[in-house]
């Protein structure tokens, strides 16, 4: 935003296609060419789409495909955005930048965030060869602080999870990030957040819970199932249980934001997320969070084509139970391949895990 | 008599159990589940009811249980599988206990502690390796009925190892197996073995290990696989395949 580019991010548009249901539609295209029914589903749903020429984007008024001037990326969430962006760069024969982060981190140090901070830096050069205007620092720094800005009221609606009841859950986070992932640095998403605050501290004053009746709280770790949004909400409240919080929806809290140290407080915010870190820090993360939210469980989505997001494949689920005795079940889907998710197991396991927290 | 009713409507077979109002076993019997699942529990419920001469307006309560309990219209209550297994296996035994349940479609393992209060649990990956499918499949390819799979693998000298998860790689494993000579009983212990294999990835099977399901009941040969690979023994209810439905039995006469 700060160079004067319009960005475009395909994960949204990802999610987009999973929380639409046409995802399993597309993915299939892009397997043919050869991206495994194993790498990213937002990856393939994405790509499927733009070879299929099909997208929820095409009902809005005036949509035209987003022809790229550059793709950047950053791999900090999964290297298949490289992939994801190469694949663009390799149709429309246009430059690709991107910041390779470093992973598995236990404690962030400053050789880490030199690493990114200085990838990030190198970039300016050859993007501003391509708008052909300089890099306006006063924009960018502005830019930063904004993001920041909106990254604290995020934090702050998510924090109020934490009331019994939950004014608001999982599934309903799902949708209100919107505006905290594709407009950080711009004053509309603030004016959205305050708006929702409002209402959230109405909730908590009149005692409003987002499921009725709540007697169940659970911590959702991984990635929603985005084509079962309404079907797991609908559920789980029917079975008086609040999803209270999420690392899923945590991720776009980026607390080291510094507008006065903009390039150096990027490269922290984007080393220091959930999912670049060790297991070890991730459990005492999740730690906190259990005591936080006052969490009865923790459900771990283990979906098959994002290992980056599906934290049980190491044991950390035993692990924790071990240490803080609160219960977990896995539950096996995908983020948008519905191939690789069964109902009727999925629903079975969440009903069995009430029933199990309810004998307790 | 005050009958209470548990109908396990299980991927593969529909199981019901009429206990009293002591917790007796009264009556039991098992189809089919088909493609109509409402239909063929009545249809069960209705031929126990007939088999052992009791009345369907003694049965005061029904809990439903297994995959297609939400068809069950007659049921007042019902109950994951996962929670009527472990009722079920605590009439019978006291805990702390691992349960091993052998379905058709899918395998569970639950964690009992010394009170019976249910730990934790899981489920098979979404995969027929290590389940009752797994070895319809193979007798398929083996061209052996279902029901002689227990008795041929008493029969084995030798035991063919069957190393994939797949099913589908399992079959072309066979297939090589023929090729070489393979005694058909030798692979069908083999695929005894693949089955105890698959579930003992899934956990560490602590403690007291009680088996229950389809599986076991009509394949006793598959419990001194896991005495074997255990090093130690492990308990089987009467009449295992009937577990879930007995627990439903009995949440129902609890919930009355």
């Amino acid at each position: 935003m700060a160079c004067g580019f319009r960005v475009f991010f395909p994960e949204n548009h990802g999610a987009m296609l999973g929380a639409t249901r046409r995802a399993t539609d597309l993915i299939p295209a892009a397997n043919a060419i050869g991206y495994s029914p194993e790498v990213c589903s937002y990856l393939t749903s994405d790509v499927g789409a733009f070879l299929k020429n099909e997208t929820p984007m095409a009902k809005m008024p005036g949509y035209t495909f987003p022809k790229p001037d550059v793709l950047v990326y950053n791999t900090n969430q999964c290297r298949d955005v490289q992939e994801w962006m190469a694949f663009y760069q390799r149709r429309f024969g246009v430059p690709m930048l991107g910041v390779n982060t470093p992973s598995g981190l236990h404690e962030v140090t400053d050789v880490h965030v030199d690493a990114a901070s200085r990838q990030i830096e190198a970039m300016v050069e050859p993007l501003a060869a391509i708008t052909g205007r300089k890099l306006d620092y006063d924009r960018f720094k502005e830019t930063v602080r904004l993001s920041r800005a909106l990254s604290e009221k995020w934090k702050t609606v998510l924090e109020t999870g934490a009331a019994v009841p939950t004014p608001i859950n999982f599934f309903d986070s799902t949708i209100h990030m919107g505006p905290a992932v594709v407009l950080r640095g711009d004053t509309r998403a603030i004016e959205y957040y305050d708006l929702l605050l409002a209402e959230l501290h109405d909730c908590i004053a009149r005692g409003v819970g987002s499921v009725a009746e709540e007697n169940t709280r659970l911590y959702w770790e991984g990635m929603p199932i985005w084509g079962k949004l309404r079907e797991h909400s609908e559920f789980l409240a029917k079975q008086r249980t609040s999803v209270v919080a999420s690392t899923y929806c945590n991720s776009w809290i980026f607390d080291a934001f510094d507008p006065e140290d903009p390039f150096r407080s990027m490269g922290r915010a984007y080393t220091e997320i959930f999912i670049a870190r060790s297991e070890e820090w991730k459990q005492a993360y999740l730690e906190r969070m259990i005591a936080e939210y006052k969490v009865d469980g923790i459900l771990y989505h283990d979906a098959k084509t994002c290992p980056s997001n599906s934290n049980n494949r190491y044991g950390l689920p035993e692990r924790l139970q071990e240490k803080t005795g609160i219960p977990y079940i896995v539950i096996s889907g995908d983020l948008n391949d519905l191939r690789c998710y069964s109902e009727e197991q999925t629903k079975t396991n969440m009903e069995a895990f009430i029933e199990q927290l309810a004998e307790s | 008599m005050t009958l209470y009713c548990g109908v396990d409507v299980g991927a593969a077979a529909t199981k019901v159990v009429l206990i009293d109002a002591a917790g007796e076993l009264r009556a039991h019997g098992v189809e089919r589940t088909g493609p109509d699942t409402a239909r063929v529990a009545a249809e069960t419920r209705d031929a126990v009811l007939a088999a052992s001469d009791l009345a369907r307006h003694a049965i005061a309560r029904t809990c439903a249980t297994g995959f297609g309990r939400n068809e069950v219209a007659f049921a007042e209550v019902t109950r994951t599988e996962i929670s009527c297994h472990s009722r079920g296996c605590l009439h019978h035994f006291p805990g702390p206990m691992t349960i091993v349940d052998i379905g058709g479609q899918d395998n569970k393992i639950i964690k009992l502690d010394e009170r019976g209060k249910r730990v934790g649990f899981k489920l098979n990956r979404k995969c027929a390796a290590g389940t009752g499918a797994f070895l319809e499949e193979i007798a398929a390819i083996l061209d052996v009925e279902l029901g002689e799979m227990d008795r041929l693998a008493g029969e084995a000298t030798d035991v063919v190892r069957l190393g994939s998860f797949c099913t589908v790689f399992a079959k072309t494993e066979i297939l090589t197996n023929f090729r070489r000579g393979d005694r058909v009983a030798d692979i069908v212990a083999g695929a005894f073995e693949s089955v105890v294999r698959r579930i003992v990835e899934m956990d560490p099977l602590a403690g007291n290990v009680v088996l229950t399901g389809g599986v076991v009941g009509h394949n006793p040969y598959i419990v001194g696989i896991f005495e074997r690979v255990l090093s130690r023994s492990v308990q089987v209810p009467p009449q295992p395949q009937f577990t879930g439905a007995l627990g439903a039995a009995l949440v129902a006469r609890e919930s009355a």
